[in-house]
């Protein structure tokens, strides 16, 4: 019983949702995490259950988005008999049929070289698809139309609501199906190759096998998100088979922490939001996405995933009261960190990419002159007592911690 | 005919030789850390920016020293303060760590000196025609390029063959262990080839930078290349490293040079191939279209025939 409330969780909050949010931009985003949730977790078959750090995984997401756009295309010219809901399948068969050929040279090899040898791959289909005009459609994309085949029971998956609805299904059965195969022998083998490759060898199987398959299956799942895609937005350009999508699923599923199933799951949502939210406030979002992820590498490698799970084991109250006093010291330290980043680097990207709209900026409701001397002055102040103030801070952090731990 | 071997084989052997000065650093950094530096060509575009923003105020020539420098400090800053920290973590958090460094500078880049390419031109005393051959001329800077990028190559070779430093280097490339028991500080030794490495691409991005666009993209699409080059020549390697820049450097150079497409040489036999027909686009596309691929089918290629490269020795 306990073990099922997460799946009867996350089916509610599937389908209750929307009456939460049930604003246009709201379930388009709502949508965007949907697939970008299947897609980190297809990532994290590779990185985190198999050790493989791939830098074009975006190839087999892009594939299979393209394959689904002729599909949609074809089967509304040919008035095949196919409902949009399984259309998505063709996605993930795509996904698999690319990943097979491609997979079994990038497997060759594990560790530097196979990251070297998927950015290598990721970038040979990035430029065919500046070459092949006739499949990737050139400049312009494919375009598609997700209500012109075949529907059923009346839905044609005009609105948004119910492509959310598509999605958040094949999101859940997606997100079932690997975690199924997280408790495979395959899966558990997929582990000893990553932890102890030599040994994996020894009992009995072939790594570069093991590695081929686990691409595979990543590759499946991957074009199934990919497909999804191509039915949410209607269109698909050769940028996403490039380097931009196999950065971006790679510090979604790292951030989110590449230890624990649901760390992908908390990345995608996490980013998908920052990307809708932040975005529009900022022209330097992607510097801060750039940071997070530094910092979520030096300091916190196990993503938000492992440092939420991490307070999960926590016993009792006891250990409770050790921690709160650290934390308590720390928040105003760590919030003045982030304020002093922030404010230099929105002062400096006011300062050199936005001067042409003046100096004046406002920020927590007081208004400041982006090329004033004092102004810096007051910049760098605020950071280097924040940073001061940090390293003082988080080994009384460390210390509580520790103690915690060892309180039953 | 001639004209265009003469031309393309200087142009390639340049472009070969660019690629090796980052290539080694790169290649340098992988053997004796086992780190693949992937923000390596960041470093590359960070030079040419330092050095533009030098010439702004003092001309090209002191760029051509003091951009080098200034991004090798940086480099050996990141690996005191960033890479080391994360070395307790394995290498794949240290090469998730440089892909981050190589995200966050190119953002950086865009936020500081805008998206769009910047000006920065080929210094005024080297501003002439080397010479004409067949009525086409030749670029002095092009020359200069080949020569600064030969001299360095030099350079580095006589450092690590000649030297005592080098010889540590040697060392500690294959026997970190041994070196540091015999007193030999390793971690500041990796400190400074990191910083080195840094600089000599720096460098080339001050050679590069007037010849080839300056722009936050130029870190991007030469990055690739340069995997290519290290696991073409076998990860580690200095000598394959060596092979594989001059062979992609000029293998790159010819391809866009020849304008021949499949179907014109299915065309010679009489056959003609519709533009229509299947895979037509991959039919009439010419080798020159095809240019920016061959680096990548090198790459398969070699992976499916020599797993470890072309003088690579080591599994990684």
């Amino acid at each position: 019983m306990k073990a099922s409330l997460p799946w009867i969780g996350a089916i509610a909050a599937v389908i209750g949702l929307p009456f939460v949010f049930s604003g246009g931009a709201a379930l388009s985003v709502m949508s965007l995490m949907g697939f970008a949730i299947i897609f980190a977790l297809s990532y994290n078959v590779l990185l985190g259950q198999t050790g493989l750090l791939s830098f074009g995984h975006a190839v087999y997401y892009g594939l299979g988005g393209f394959v689904t756009a002729h599909a949609l295309n074809l089967i509304a010219a040919s008035k095949f008999p196919l409902p949009l809901p399984l259309v998505p399948l063709i996605g993930g068969i795509a996904g698999l049929a690319f990943a097979v050929p491609l997979g079994w040279v990038t497997t060759k090899r594990a560790g530097t070289a196979f990251s070297m040898i998927s950015l290598g791959i990721g970038e040979l289909v990035a430029a065919c698809s500046l070459i092949l005009r006739g499949f990737f459609g050139g400049e312009g994309g494919i375009s598609t139309s997700r209500t012109s085949i075949l529907q059923l029971f009346g839905f044609s998956f005009g609105p948004q609501l119910q492509v959310y609805y598509l999605i958040g299904s094949w999101c859940l059965i997606c997100i079932a199906l690997m975690y199924a195969f997280t408790r495979t022998p395959l899966g558990r083998i997929c582990n000893a190759v990553r932890d102890n490759p030599e040994r994996a060898e020894f009992i009995g199987y072939s790594t570069h096998q093991v590695r081929f398959l686990a691409f595979c299956i990543a590759g499946f799942f991957a074009g199934i998100a990919g497909g999804l895609a191509a039915i949410h937005y209607e269109i698909v350009t050769s940028g996403v088979v490039g380097a931009g999508p196999s950065g971006f699923v790679l510090l979604m599923t790292f951030i989110g922490g590449v230890g624990h199933f649901i760390g992908p799951i908390l990345g995608a949502i996490l980013m998908t939001a920052m990307q809708a939210s932040l975005s529009d406030f900022t022209g330097a979002w992607l510097f801060y996405m750039g940071m997070l992820f530094i910092v979520m590498v030096m300091f916190a490698p196990t993503g938000f995933a492992g440092l939420l799970l991490m307070h999960g084991q926590l016993a009792s109250a006891a250990a409770w009261r050790r921690l709160l006093p650290a934390y308590l010291l720390a928040i105003p330290a760590l919030l003045a960190l982030l304020a002093g980043v922030v404010l230099v680097v929105e002062t400096a990207h006011h300062l050199l990419v936005k001067s042409a709209e003046g100096m004046t900026m406002q920020w927590f409701g007081i208004t400041y002159e982006a090329d004033a001397a004092r102004t810096w002055v007051a910049l760098l102040a605020l950071l280097l007592v924040a940073i001061f103030a940090a390293r003082k801070v988080f080994p009384i952090v460390g210390n509580a911690w520790n103690e915690a731990r060892l309180v039953h | 005919m001639l004209e265009l071997v003469i031309f393309s084989s200087l142009n390639g052997i340049l472009y070969g030789m660019l690629l090796f000065l980052l290539a080694s650093g790169l290649t340098l950094i992988f053997s004796m850390m086992g780190v693949l530096n992937f923000a390596h060509a960041s470093f590359y575009m960070l030079g040419a920016y330092f050095g533009y923003q030098i010439s702004r105020y003092v001309g090209y020539w002191p760029g051509l020293v003091i951009a080098p420098v200034l991004v090798g400090l940086v480099g050996a800053l990141v690996e005191r303060y960033g890479l080391r920290a994360v070395h307790k973590h394995g290498h794949v958090a240290e090469l998730l760590f440089t892909f981050g460094l190589a995200f966050i500078i190119e953002e950086g880049v865009q936020m500081i000196w805008g998206k769009l390419a910047v000006d920065y031109r080929v210094p005024e005393l080297l501003n002439f025609p080397a010479f004409t051959l067949f009525e086409t001329t030749y670029p002095a800077f092009k020359l200069f390029m080949l020569l600064m990028s030969v001299a360095t190559f030099l350079a580095l070779l006589s450092l690590l063959t000649k030297t005592r430093v080098g010889l540590i280097i040697q060392a500690a490339l294959s026997h970190p262990h041994t070196v540091g028991t015999l007193g030999h500080n390793v971690p500041l030794v990796f400190m400074m080839v990191f910083g080195v490495g840094c600089g000599l691409a720096a460098l080339a991005g001050v050679i590069a930078g007037p010849a080839l666009v300056t722009q936050p993209a130029m870190a991007a699409s030469l990055g690739p290349i340069l995997f290519v080059v290290v696991v073409v020549g076998g990860l580690g390697s200095l000598a394959g490293a060596f092979v594989a820049s001059l062979a992609i450097g000029l293998i790159q150079t010819f391809a866009v040079a020849v304008n021949v497409s499949i179907a014109d040489v299915i065309g010679l036999v009489g056959l003609k191939v519709d533009s229509n027909a299947f895979a037509g686009d991959l039919w009439n596309a010419t080798v020159a279209q095809v240019a920016p691929v061959i680096p990548y089918l090198l790459l398969v290629l070699v992976l499916i025939l020599r797993p470890h490269g072309l003088m690579g020795n080591r599994d990684s």
